[in-house]
């Protein structure tokens, strides 16, 4: 069973906002100059804030913020986030996997940034919703 | 990036305790655009039946990576930060980190291999309370990417 697509907008502000409350000052994520000497495009978006949206796609489909019992995924490519208003956009789709008879729910997760995919191997497992 | 495959299996000694604040569970929620109000409001998270607030799924990262830093910055195993790329990361939950908790780490070295020139080091955190409950598991695998 298909998911229902969600999606998320990434500014700079929002990885400034990120670096701050995780204490992540990697400055790829806030520097161009940083990021472009390094050999990336531009300002990437910290792997661990693409995964937090990911995980806020897989809460918001178990409908508790509680419900996640294993979730793991695999960066495979850099989310850049250009200097502009508009950001970028990720987009998380998933499809279940399996239902246990334990009460769990397990995932297979995609998130791709602009038709790439930026995470491989993403899966959670959730306590299965009441209506499921 | 050459790691010494000889710390596969060992394990640091327990971090200092660190205490799960309410309002940082409320400003890493904010951070990640978490609006449920059990990252907010601790009635709301009562009524789900956890003491306090409840941390995002990722909110642990704030911990071990703080932790973690026991590893990389370990000078007998020595990696080099600025060539680190984040490759993996999993949490494996037995409940949510919720405010009040007092958590300890203990990493321990899972895997270390050097393939085409790159270094790859695999760590599990395991997260408990200073009383021994265990929380959560986390494991992170990093990239140490070789001179080019």
């Amino acid at each position: 069973m298909e998911l229902p697509t969600q999606t998320f907008r990434i500014t700079r502000a929002d990885l400034v906002r990120y670096a701050g409350a995780s204490g992540d000052f990697n400055p790829i994520h806030w520097s161009d100059r940083t990021a472009t000497k390094v050999g990336l495009p531009g300002v990437i978006a910290h792997g661990m804030f693409t995964m937090a949206l990911v995980g806020r796609a897989v809460t918001t489909w178990a409908g508790a913020p509680d419900a996640v019992v294993d979730f793991g995924v695999r960066f495979t490519r850099p989310v850049v986030v250009p200097d502009d208003d508009q950001g970028t956009e990720i987009e998380v789709n998933a499809v279940v996997k399996e239902v246990t008879e334990e009460g769990l729910t397990r995932l297979d997760v995609t998130a791709t940034c602009l038709g790439d995919k930026v995470l491989s191997q993403a899966r959670a497992t959730v306590r299965t919703p009441a209506d499921r | 990036m050459s790691l010494d495959p000889s710390f596969v299996g060992r394990t640091y000694p327990p971090t200092a305790p660190y205490q799960v604040g309410r309002e940082k569970i409320r400003e890493f929620a904010t951070a990640v655009g978490a609006t449920d109000p059990a990252h907010h409001d601790p009635e709301a998270a009562r009524a789900l039946g956890h003491p306090d607030v409840v941390a995002p799924p990722t909110f642990p990262v704030v911990i071990t990576m703080a932790a973690s830093r026991q590893i990389v910055e370990d000078p007998a195993l020595g990696v080099d930060y600025s060539r680190v790329v984040h490759g993996d990361q999993r949490f494996g939950y037995t409940r949510p980190v919720v405010a009040g908790d007092e958590l300890v780490c203990v990493n321990t070295i899972e895997d270390v291999t050097t393939r085409g020139g790159h270094g790859f080091l695999t760590t599990r955190t395991d997260v408990s309370t200073t009383a021994g409950e265990p929380v959560v598991a986390v494991w992170s695998k990093i990239v140490v990417r070789g001179e080019a």
